[in-house]
């Protein structure tokens, strides 16, 4: 039974993570109506800076406890990309979703090598630093405490980005340029700089999300790809667009990567496609997602 | 007799890649069957996202099992004939694209490709999971075939591939070209673009949406085979980073380079994009992100691709129309 809950435990962590990468998604998806391949880059960019930065602040003399906190801010800190990449796509707003989506491929083949110019093609990692807050034991049952962190974590950055959307008045501009831009344009919302904010914002959950990973797994040159993938199962699962359905996706594809691993390894990645596809097919809107398309 | 403007550029494109072994060191002939094998399958692939408007992310699918039909073919069952595994492999592709293309013409725009992604990194996982069946991560190998029933024994690999094989290729690319033609401008063609423009509109004129979508897609997909045979029968090897969600990506790029408005379109892009790759990977280690900033670029700047530029660049000499 136990080994039971050490296995969820492992989904739900591999969950928060997936929540938050899925959250930048749905973000840009939502308001920009962008698919975003390059997010699985903002990931992997967000992990080898966080072990730069953590191997920094650690020569600086930083405590090693505050590591949660010094990863969350080496996340933050690579926000800066987000304007830039965002004007780039701004060329091609008014275009075909086919060229929107090639952009951002390209993105992800322009950061695969910037990743091998300034980290190289060795996987980087962290030693089991996070091991640092400890580990709750019950039994067998065991979760290191930083797992437990990020999980909480997650459920924060959920809850704050619910509160922010649904009760600020900036969140409620943003699901009205999301509802319909030329109208929200036209009462005079300035839409350019709703875009710049969005996307930024959407690649800064990313970035926060691979750093937050990598204490517990190396960063290396593959992640960026792979993720992806894994991110668009969650939003497909949950509906594009949907904060609840990135939550919901994020939890079913985490759980059940978990125990397919354990116990059916060669379905593994196999499962979520297949639910993928399943979703796709009964409901194309995705568990949350409004009926369209 | 004049002909027209499509006719000159193939008749001249044909010459040239014809005399291409005359003036080339086999290195770059050998080069070029790789260009063969995407060429013939971005000609499908075009009739599906040119000329249907449905993007496939999840292309690679069928260039995967173009490869381990060959392999299957040579390596499991024995056959040496190119052009029964061929056959083969074709036939597999439209039994499989025929339920997946079912299951996903129902859907248009980010839909359509998020589900062709999705089945395409099924079948990656498949072949990537199923050790005994498909060979995991080392893949299957693929062993040297006879074609027209000769087998060339004489050549080694590169003699062979830089020779008999590349004309070869040149005429399988040949046909597929004749036959995307035919197609294209049939009344089938007809329906595919109008459906594309206005579907609903379209439908409302006679015109058998989902079938034709179907159609698009499995005929696609079917070309998609036979490039998948040519890759891997040039490597020796098909093993399942063919199929990779990467590769799918590879293909829409090829296309758009080439510019998917043009029926010669898919063709230029391969053949751009093989030599690009090839110069860049002998200059940079970095050749990614150069062909990373290739592709934005033209898909900012030159959304119609070389073809476009290059149909632009005549109007503007005075030409006729291309």
């Amino acid at each position: 039974m136990s080994a039971f809950a050490n296995i969820l435990a492992g989904g739900v962590f591999h969950a928060a993570v997936l929540f938050l990468v899925a959250a930048g998604l749905q973000l840009v998806f939502g308001v920009q109506k962008i698919v975003n391949l390059a997010c699985g880059s903002f990931y992997a960019l967000g992990a080898y800076f966080g072990v730069t930065f953590l191997t920094y602040a650690h020569q600086a003399g930083v405590s090693d406890w505050l590591i949660l906190p010094e990863l969350i801010v080496a996340g933050i800190l690579l926000g800066f990309i987000g304007p830039p990449l965002e004007r780039m796509l701004r060329t091609v707003y008014d275009r075909d979703e086919s060229f929107q989506l090639l952009l951002t491929f390209a993105m992800v083949l322009m950061f695969q090598d910037v990743f091998k110019f300034v980290w190289g093609a060795n996987p980087r990692s962290l030693d089991s630093a996070y091991l640092v807050y400890g580990t709750i034991r019950a039994g067998d049952f065991s979760i290191p405490v930083y797992n437990l962190l990020v999980i909480l974590a997650a459920i924060g950055v959920a809850a704050g980005l619910g509160a922010f959307l649904q009760r600020t008045n900036y969140g409620r501009i943003l699901r009205a340029t999301a509802e319909n831009r030329g109208m929200a344009e036209a009462l005079g919302v300035d839409v350019r700089r709703i875009y710049a904010t969005v996307f930024t914002l959407g690649a800064v959950l990313g970035t926060t999300a691979g750093a937050l990973v990598v204490p517990t797994a190396a960063a290396s040159l593959d992640m960026a790809v792979e993720f992806v993938v894994e991110a668009f199962a969650v939003v497909v699962i949950g509906g594009l667009g949907s904060m609840r359905g990135a939550l919901a996706g994020a939890l079913i594809v985490g759980l059940i990567r978990a125990l397919s691993i354990v116990f059916f390894p060669e379905v593994e990645v196999l499962a979520i496609y297949m639910i993928v596809i399943g979703v796709l097919l009964l409901r194309p809107a995705g568990l949350f997602g409004k009926a369209a398309a | 007799m004049k002909l027209s403007p499509a006719a000159t550029a193939a008749i001249g494109g044909t010459v040239i890649l014809a005399a291409l072994p005359l003036v080339l060191p086999p290195y770059y002939v050998g080069l070029m069957i790789p260009f063969y094998g995407y060429a013939i399958a971005l000609l499908g692939f075009n009739l599906l996202f040119g000329y249907t408007g449905l993007l496939s992310f999840g292309h690679a699918m069928f260039l995967g099992v173009g490869a381990y039909g060959a392999a299957v073919m040579t390596g499991v069952l024995g056959f040496k004939s190119f052009e029964l595994t061929l056959l083969a492999a074709v036939a597999a592709s439209a039994l499989i694209a025929l339920p997946v293309g079912f299951l996903c013409v129902r859907y248009t725009g980010i839909f359509f490709g998020m589900l062709t992604l999705a089945f395409g990194m099924l079948f990656h996982s498949f072949l990537f999971k199923f050790y005994s069946v498909t060979g995991g991560d080392s893949g299957m190998r693929v062993a040297r075939m006879n074609i027209l029933g000769l087998g060339f024994d004489k050549y080694n690999k590169i003699e062979f591939l830089a020779g008999p094989f590349y004309y070869y290729c040149l005429a399988l690319l040949l046909i597929a070209g004749l036959i995307m033609w035919r197609l294209v401008h049939s009344p089938f063609g007809l329906h595919l673009r109008a459906l594309r423009d206005n579907a609903r509109k379209a439908e409302y004129l006679g015109v058998h949406v989902h079938r034709c979508r179907l159609a698009a897609f499995v005929v696609s997909a079917m070309f998609g085979a036979v490039g998948g045979v040519i890759l891997g029968f040039r490597v020796g090897l098909a093993d399942p980073e063919l199929v990779y969600w990467t590769q799918s990506g590879q293909l829409v790029f090829m296309a758009v380079l080439g510019g998917f408005t043009n029926f010669f379109g898919p063709v230029i892009g391969a053949l751009s994009y093989i030599l690009l790759q090839d110069q860049l990977q002998s200059l940079t280690e970095y050749w990614r992100f150069v062909l990373g900033a290739v592709l934005a670029l033209i898909v900012i700047v030159f959304p119609e691709g070389i073809s476009g530029i290059a149909v632009e660049f005549r109007r503007r000499l005075g030409g006729t129309r291309a």
